[in-house]
């Protein structure tokens, strides 16, 4: 899967080649429940790792990477919140499109102390609730200002950043800002400030992931979602495939259990010399409930492959994430990163 | 071991002639819309007269339902219905209901005028609250009609899955603020700049606006306000009608969710804001639920058979079940946990299962099936 793009290699880090070099801000997106928000936050671990410095940032306002890193939540700014492997840094920030509003009124406008009023006249609400697309802007916008921030000395503040993205079905149309406001404005700051992010999310530095799972639903949606992006002009990225679980069985036996073939005599048998049932008939119930467990997973399996095949109409780099047995804890964040860092992605 | 939840008696709701609306809400990708459809599809062969008004349903889920298209009508849904009971289904177009508001509380003239509007085009196909709002405003509709005697709704995929009890207030509260108030007056003034006629306060905020948006948006802002306060009146009103609509003892609220953290988690939030608004909650649906079917043999045990059966090099296969077995009752021990975490919590919301099935639901035959398991 590793294909380099012919980018830069890490800037502080040990070069090697990856399959996203020179993208340096990574889109994560997803159906729900897919583990979008896991995933993004491998990806920034995977990315420090070797000592970079790698922004996570979140936009939806549900502490998700608080969560996952099993941190209190988490305030508009950004803070060091884990240490990647091989000494590389994640910070962490969770936009906040009413903190984000003022802050960009008083970079841009030098309009300052004026909160508390917008705030009573309501000018906050409507800018970050109501107004078409403008809470979408704030928050790209500060995205992208993170992107391209670099210090007095003209280095970089961050070495890539990860976006914890909305889902699958919005993700479009969140990063294609300057369609989001064309019926705020037309022309004039907001329209100049939505083409700039915008001219950030369509560069080659950055690269829209979906996270699915292998099931009907997320596939169908990260099909559309990767036509969606193309169509729109920005930068499709590669697909994760999440929750991924090892093959235990033999293809033929998943084969005949799935046309119902399944033979539970020899499992009773087997169940029996494993000493783990109590006489004949025990041992032929339990193996033909586990038969019928198997029948489920062959199904599933068979599912399965049909969804990977789908998958690879899309034509997009494919990755897989094993299923965690724990669960996501902090501990599986840096499984999944190894995974990632083994398969190239960073 | 922790408290068991009490079962949630899913005929007894639908059968219930009171209960009139029930809502779908919960985190996105845990079976919402496929839980809705169960819902109205079993109320329907148990002989009442259903309608589920869906958002943004998956393809084949929405052609199981004979919905093709987005046409904001409810359809009678083929082969669905028993004993008297019929099944309709729609999907909610929030523009169509939007336009339609409009269309039928203005005159022409004034319709027109607000329909052309480039802030109302764009306010009303892609404000993140419009759907929550439509869904809602399309929900007192169709209650008001009467046609009907069960409404099931499924919430929109939101930000957060209490955004479309949110959304109703916030449109209310800005379209009858000061805001309004601060844009109309240029328009009421004669069309002038006016904001000097206003206080400080004022016309500082609406500097800052003419700065940053531009005076053409300005424009397009005021004139559709300004045509919207005078077919209105009360928007507030309006949100506060479809609040109390959800409120009344004959809505009943099912929170839907899988058996994960962060789906548990929100259903859990859910479950405490429903309390806090006096919402009416029937009870959660655990979606996905994984079952070991030889429960007796614990994953300890199968994983240490498994092993001696490798190390004596004999009966691969079954060693390989066994593994396979484990895990599914690794995973059965998990969902378990993170129920009954959400039980403690909450040990008086009743609760009731699905099983996780192989594979999606296209058909009715599909519904039916997660009916039965709902109700089981």
């Amino acid at each position: 899967m590793s294909q380099p793009t012919g980018g830069r290699a890490g800037t502080n880090g040990e070069a090697r080649d990856t399959d996203w070099d020179g993208v340096r801000l990574h889109v994560v997106s997803g159906k729900g429940g897919t583990g979008k928000t896991t995933v993004a936050a491998a990806l920034a671990l995977a990315l420090a790792a070797g000592g970079r410095r790698v922004l996570l940032v979140e936009v939806e306002g549900r502490q998700g990477i608080a969560q996952a890193f099993d941190l209190p939540p988490l305030p508009y700014e950004e803070r060091k919140i884990a240490v990647a492997p091989g000494g590389g840094d994640v910070y962490a920030l969770a936009i906040d499109p009413e903190e984000a509003m003022l802050e960009y009124l008083e970079m841009f406008y030098g309009i300052k102390r004026v909160g508390k009023a917008l705030t009573r006249m309501g000018v906050v609400d409507f800018a970050t609730t109501i107004a078409p697309g403008l809470r979408d802007v704030l928050v790209t916008g500060k995205t992208s200002e993170a992107v391209r921030r670099r210090d007095k000395l003209g280095r970089r503040a961050y070495d890539a950043v990860v976006m914890d993205a909305p889902p699958t079905g919005r993700v479009a149309r969140f990063l294609n800002v300057t369609q989001e406001v064309a019926g705020l404005a037309r022309v004039g700051p907001i329209k100049n400030h939505a083409d700039l992010v915008r001219g950030v999310f369509a560069s080659p530095e950055t690269a829209v992931h979906f996270v699915t799972l292998l099931e009907e639903m997320p596939v169908q949606e990260t099909l559309d979602g990767i036509e969606e992006l193309r169509s729109t002009g920005l930068p499709v990225g590669g697909v994760f495939v999440n929750m991924v679980r090892p093959a235990v069985l033999p293809e033929g036996v998943l084969q005949a259990a799935g046309e119902g073939r399944f033979d539970s005599a020899e499992l009773a048998l087997g169940l029996k010399a494993a000493g783990l049932t109590d006489g004949t008939a025990d041992a032929s119930a339990v193996a033909e409930a586990l038969a019928r467990e198997v029948t489920e997973h062959a199904l599933r399996t068979e599912l399965e492959k049909r969804e990977r095949a789908a998958l690879e109409q899309a034509d997009v780099p494919r990755y897989d994430l094993p299923l965690l047995p724990d669960g996501a804890d902090l501990a599986g964040l840096y499984e999944l990163a190894d995974a990632l860092r083994a398969q190239c992605v960073a | 071991m922790t408290r068991t939840a009490p079962a949630l008696d899913i005929d007894a709701i639908l059968d219930d002639p009171d209960t009139r609306i029930i809502v779908c809400c919960g985190s996105g990708g845990v079976g919402k819309t496929t839980t809705a459809a169960a819902l109205g599809l079993r109320a329907a062969e148990r002989g009442r007269s259903a309608v589920v008004l869906t958002v943004d349903p998956a393809r084949r889920l929405a052609q199981a339902m004979g919905l093709t298209e987005l046409d904001n009508t409810p359809r009678r849904v083929d082969g669905a219905g028993e004993s008297g009971g019929e099944l309709h289904a729609m999907m909610l177009d929030m523009k169509r209901t939007f336009d339609e508001i409009i269309e039928a509380h203005a005159d022409p003239e004034r319709a027109q005028q607000i329909l052309t509007n480039p802030f109302y085009q764009s306010l009303s196909s892609s404000f993140s609250g419009t759907q929550e709002y439509m869904a809602m405003e399309k929900l007192g509709q169709l209650r008001r009609s009467d046609e009907w005697d069960l409404i099931v709704v499924d919430t929109p995929p939101s930000r957060s899955a209490l955004d479309f009890l949110d959304a109703p207030e916030r449109l209310g509260r800005f379209l009858d603020g000061r805001l309004i108030r601060i844009l109309t007056a240029p328009a009421k003034a004669g069309g002038r700049s006016a904001f000097k006629l206003l206080n400080a306060g004022f016309g500082m905020v609406a500097g800052i606006l003419t700065k940053v948006i531009g005076a053409q948006v300005l424009k397009d802002i005021q004139m559709f306000v300004t045509a919207l306060d005078a077919v209105f009146g009360g928007f507030r009103q309006r949100a506060e009608q479809t609040y109390r609509l959800l409120q009344a003892p004959g809505t009943a609220f099912v929170v839907v969710a899988a058996p994960e953290r962060d789906a548990m988690r929100e259903a859990s939030y859910f479950v405490e804001r429903l309390a806090d608004e006096r919402m009416p909650l029937a009870g959660l649906v655990v979606n996905r639920v994984h079952r070991p079917l030889a429960p007796s043999l614990s994953a300890a045990r199968s994983s240490a058979a498994a092993e001696e059966l490798d190390a004596r090099g004999e009966h691969e296969l079954t060693a390989a079940v066994l593994r396979l077995h484990a895990g599914r009752m690794q995973l059965a021990a998990r969902e378990r946990r993170q129920q009954d975490h959400f039980t403690s919590a909450h040990p008086t919301v009743p609760v009731a299962q699905v099983p996780a099935m192989p594979e999606d639901v296209h058909d009715l035959a599909g519904l039916r099936q997660i009916g039965q398991l709902l109700a089981s």
